[in-house]
């Protein structure tokens, strides 16, 4: 049986990834695809913890987690590709309009 | 009287009030007639109802009716009813103000016919004829002091009415603030009415003083001060007496209703209403009829220069006012309230008149500039003449029975002091009798004045070798529509006639015994009064002191004849007499001109001094620094505050993300060591 802790400490090197590239990248895919590595990171706890206890409240959780990931997934996807079609460019350093 | 009657008195004030509301908020869209009939209706019917409760008083032998007991304030063990109280004092006032105010509003309605703002007069008339009624009606301090403010209010709008003139609009300004000074004593002395005797009625505070012979002086002559100040602002006294010739600006009915027959007898009322409180202080009665003395003489001495003829008639007011003040100062209230009622016939009849006048010339107010009046205008001339004759005091006239009656009291007060009072008094009368016949001669005899404009020196008054310094006021603007010299509508003479019949004949009621008739109105008052502890001459032994009396009316009747013979001989005979004697009595006469300079004498020592603890203390220091600086510093603050935060807010969204994962990282921080932390304090 693998120990608990070894579940965590994957999340969260997998969640300080994701928040690392989130700062680091400009590109909003790849920006995009880190976000949904902060988010699987935390379904890996969600999975782990409900194992732990016997309890199906985190398996079901991490369902929701993941229908609410593809939606956004959907929604992102059509707002980068609206970005692209208007700056012609992907950088989220030249998003930056709503600054005046 | 039926037990529900009582409740009808409550109609005497409620009814001008809603003739104001109805005026006041459609007499915009109203015909003329429609708000001339509801002004009208609104007054009459009060009138009618304080002769039915005179009548109600006489046939039950009533002395007193106190209606309503609706709380109005209640704090712990202090309360204030809203109650109306009559008695034979309130039954004179209400005929006075419910008598002549009806009679100026059928004068007004033919006066004021071509003004714009018809409506709005005659809604402030009946606001003040309602705010009049309850200061006479009320049964409290309370109540008085509101009915007090609300005719001052009424005053204000009513001599600012033609507000488009500065000096109308300064004049109601004045008249407001210098009556502030007033009320402010009138407010400390209700105040320490509080303080000692737990109520503000009429009847509680009364009868505690009453119950306690011992109190003397003290804080009674404190309270007794306080409310002469107050009163010297209302009636026009010295040292407030300043407002009232300014207060000539308004309409000319306005001075006739407000500023001499009704509201400036408030003080002369409330005076008498407190006279248990005076009767207990010898210094405060004293005052009174020093000031009543020293206004009576100073004012009538500024009459007899004055060329308009309204202001004229203004300062002539402010002396009489004195009058009363001395009487009531001497402790003859009765004969103060005689003095009252009749000036307040013959007073309003000299100024609707004087507006006759003012109206047969299109709104020429300078006496220099009338002359030979008498048969242009007969009626005007008759029924002026029979208000000129009353106030000088000839025998048989109203004037002269209230008149000699304060002088007779004031004669017999014991001490020296009460024959000082009736040497002035009876200077005044003499110069009272001198200004109201020379009015009358520069109005209505000599040549013609009005056609070659501003006439030169070779005839008329003197008074024109030196023109008047003071620029406002003189060339006027009411109301004018440019048609030759003629008579008034009927309208405005049957007023006049009225009130002349009056002014000749009001004084009948208050003959005295030594003149054979039965002093009617001493004895009308007698049941208000007989608690003054000041001798009181209604029950005197007959016949001891009837030559005294009748001495004293033959030398004041003299006064008057002294004083008509001497105008005649100026204003008729011999203006080149006249000339001369200004001449050599230059310094006197530009004093008198001047009026003593007590305007520019207290604007440089009071309003001035004000004006720069105004300007630098409370503009300069407190208004721009303190609160516009501490505003302006806080403004400052927020936005120096703002101009640091906004960068925050830079538009890149790894900016954001990164303040996003700073903050969560503080957060996850604070729950992890943030109880280890705690423990460590």
């Amino acid at each position: 049986m693998v120990p608990i802790s070894y579940y965590l400490i994957l999340a969260a090197i997998l969640f300080s990834i994701g928040v690392g590239s989130f700062l680091i990248k400009r590109n909003v895919i790849t920006i995009f695809m880190s976000i949904e590595l902060m988010l699987n990171a935390v379904n890996l706890t969600f999975v782990a913890f409900a194992h732990m206890w016997g309890n199906l409240n985190g398996q079901i959780f991490v369902f929701f987690v993941m229908v609410v990931a593809a939606a956004e997934a959907a929604v992102g996807l059509a707002i980068i590709i609206a970005i692209f079609r208007t700056r012609e460019t992907l950088s989220v350093d030249q998003v930056n309009l709503l600054k005046l | 009287m039926t037990p529900m009657s009582p409740h009808l008195i409550w109609f005497i004030p409620l009814l001008p009030f809603a003739g104001f509301v109805v005026n006041g908020l459609l007499g915009r869209r109203l015909s003329k007639n429609v708000v001339t009939g509801v002004a009208l209706f609104c007054t009459a019917l009060p009138m009618l109802l304080a002769l039915w409760l005179t009548a109600t008083f006489r046939a039950e032998h009533l002395l007193s009716l106190v209606t309503g007991h609706h709380i109005w304030i209640q704090i712990s063990g202090f309360q204030v009813l809203f109650a109306l109280a009559v008695d034979h004092l309130t039954l004179v006032m209400l005929a006075v103000v419910t008598g002549v105010g009806f009679l100026i509003h059928i004068y007004s309605a033919g006066y004021m016919a071509h003004e714009e703002g018809y409506w709005r007069f005659f809604a402030y008339l009946n606001l003040f004829m309602f705010f009049m009624l309850t200061l006479v009606l009320a049964a409290n301090f309370l109540l008085l002091f509101v009915g007090w403010e609300g005719v001052g209010l009424a005053s204000y709008l009513l001599i600012g009415f033609y507000f488009k003139k500065d000096s109308a609009a300064n004049a109601g300004k004045k008249a407001f603030i210098v009556n502030r000074i007033g009320d402010f004593g009138f407010l400390l002395a209700m105040f320490m009415m509080i303080a000692h005797f737990g109520s503000l009625s009429f009847g509680s505070v009364f009868a505690q003083v009453a119950m306690h012979p011992q109190l003397q002086g003290g804080f009674l002559t404190a309270i007794c001060l306080l409310l002469v100040l107050g009163a010297t602002g209302k009636s026009a006294q010295i040292p407030l007496y300043i407002w009232l010739p300014d207060a000539m600006e308004g309409p000319t009915p306005v001075s006739a209703l407000i500023h001499a027959a009704t509201m400036v007898t408030a003080g002369i009322y409330m005076i008498a209403r407190c006279h248990v409180l005076f009767d207990r202080s010898a210094l405060a009665l004293g005052v009174v009829a020093l000031i009543g003395a020293l206004t009576a003489i100073f004012a009538a001495t500024i009459g007899m220069v004055q060329t308009d003829i309204k202001r004229v008639l203004a300062y002539s007011t402010v002396s009489q006012l004195g009058y009363m003040f001395l009487a009531c100062g001497v402790g003859a209230y009765s004969a103060a309230i005689f003095h009252l009622l009749t000036h307040a016939f013959f007073k309003a009849l000299l100024f609707l008149a004087a507006g006759s006048v003012i109206h047969a010339l299109s709104g020429e107010q300078d006496m220099r500039n009338m002359g030979g009046l008498r048969h242009r205008i007969p009626v005007t001339f008759w029924t002026m003449t029979a208000g000129v004759f009353a106030i000088a005091g000839f025998p048989g006239l109203s004037g002269f029975f209230s008149k000699d009656e304060i002088l007779y009291h004031a004669f017999t007060m014991p001490g020296p002091m009460g024959k000082l009072l009736w040497a002035v008094g009876l200077l005044t009368a003499f110069l009272t009798a001198f200004y109201m016949f020379r009015l009358w001669y520069l109005t209505f005899f000599g040549a013609q004045r009005f056609e070659d404009h501003l006439a030169d020196g070779h005839h008329g008054d003197a008074a024109l070798v030196h023109a008047r310094k003071d620029t406002h006021a003189t060339v006027v603007a009411e109301p004018a529509h440019g048609h030759g010299v003629h008579e008034s509508s009927w309208v405005m003479l049957a007023p006049l006639v009225l009130l002349a019949i009056l002014a000749v004949s009001g004084g009948w009621i208050g003959i005295p015994m030594a003149l054979g008739g039965t002093n009617h109105f001493e004895h009308f008052m007698y049941p208000v009064f007989s608690t003054s502890v000041v001798p009181h001459r209604m029950l005197q032994a007959p016949a001891v002191s009837y030559t005294l009396e009748r001495t004293l009316a033959a030398i004041s009747v003299l006064a008057a004849v002294l004083g008509l013979l001497l105008a005649d001989y100026f204003y008729r005979r011999r203006p080149d007499a006249l000339a001369k004697l200004v001449h050599n009595t230059r310094g006197l006469h530009v004093t008198l001109v001047n009026k003593y300079w007590v305007d520019e004498i207290y604007a440089k020592l009071i309003i001035m001094p004000l004006m720069m603890l105004g300007r630098y203390a409370l503009f300069y220091g407190i208004d721009l620094a303190v609160i516009g600086g501490g505003t302006a510093l806080s403004a400052a603050g927020v936005r120096g505050t703002g101009g640091l935060l906004r960068r925050i807010q830079s538009g890149n969204i790894r900016s954001y993300a990164g303040w996003l994962a700073a903050g969560a990282a503080i957060i996850l921080a604070v729950t992890i060591f943030g109880r280890a932390i705690l423990h460590i304090f």
